[in-house]
């Protein structure tokens, strides 16, 4: 069992993709850390010996910031935007689009589900 | 897109030698601005700048957080009072 950076990785898939399971490595990151350490991308996650993952492990915590301190510098970088007061901070805030995008329709995605509008009795 | 690193940072000329002014001086005082477009640079640091936002000066005290973002980020344009229909308590929430 391959636990790196406190994720176990899937058993039959192959480096290249097992890595991206953890948050912070995408497809070309992984690709990277399977070059540098000299892993064939190709073999499946529980081909790698012990050594293997030794060398990823080390890998990663001198080269990337991932998991929990990545997400936690995430979090600090937007409580920044709110802690100053600017634009970009109180969009935060409400939970709208932070990058200037329409909200007159769409952003659901920031929004969350639609709220049906409760119409005004007369 | 961002703006390119050759012409360096953004800064209202008049602006600047205004905060410097009162720098060499020593003194603090707050400066009135229509310049939104300012990108912030290190030397306003704890001066308080007043911000047009199209209405009037909105008070903006700099910190050293605020450094590298613009002036207008600051000093909000719209307004928004929440939607129709939503109760005064919602509202108050917020």
């Amino acid at each position: 069992m391959a636990r790196i950076a406190g994720v176990d990785l899937p058993k039959n898939k192959q480096v290249g993709i097992g890595l991206t399971y953890i948050f912070g490595i995408g497809r070309s990151v992984a690709a990277k850390i399977c070059q540098d350490t000299g892993v064939d991308p190709q073999t499946r996650v529980h081909q790698l010996t012990d050594d293997q993952i030794k060398a990823i492990r080390e890998y990663i915590i001198q080269s990337h910031k991932v998991e929990g301190a990545l997400k936690s510098e995430i979090n600090m970088n937007i409580k920044r935007l709110i802690d100053i007061g600017c634009y970009r901070g109180t969009r935060h805030k409400l939970g709208l689009p932070v990058r200037g995008q329409r909200t007159s329709t769409n952003a659901r995605t920031r929004k969350g589900r639609r709220r049906a509008i409760t119409k005004k009795k007369k | 897109m961002s703006r390119s690193l050759k012409k360096g940072p953004f800064i209202d000329a008049k602006l600047y030698a205004k905060v410097d002014a009162l720098n060499s001086s020593g003194q603090k005082k707050v400066i009135k601005t229509w310049a939104r477009r300012s990108t912030i640079p290190p030397e306003f640091v704890g001066h308080t700048i007043a911000v047009h936002n199209g209405i009037k000066f909105i008070p903006v005290y700099i910190t050293e957080n605020m450094v590298g973002h613009k002036l207008g980020e600051f000093a909000l344009t719209r307004t928004y009072r929440g939607h129709a229909g939503k109760s005064e308590k919602q509202s108050r929430v917020r």
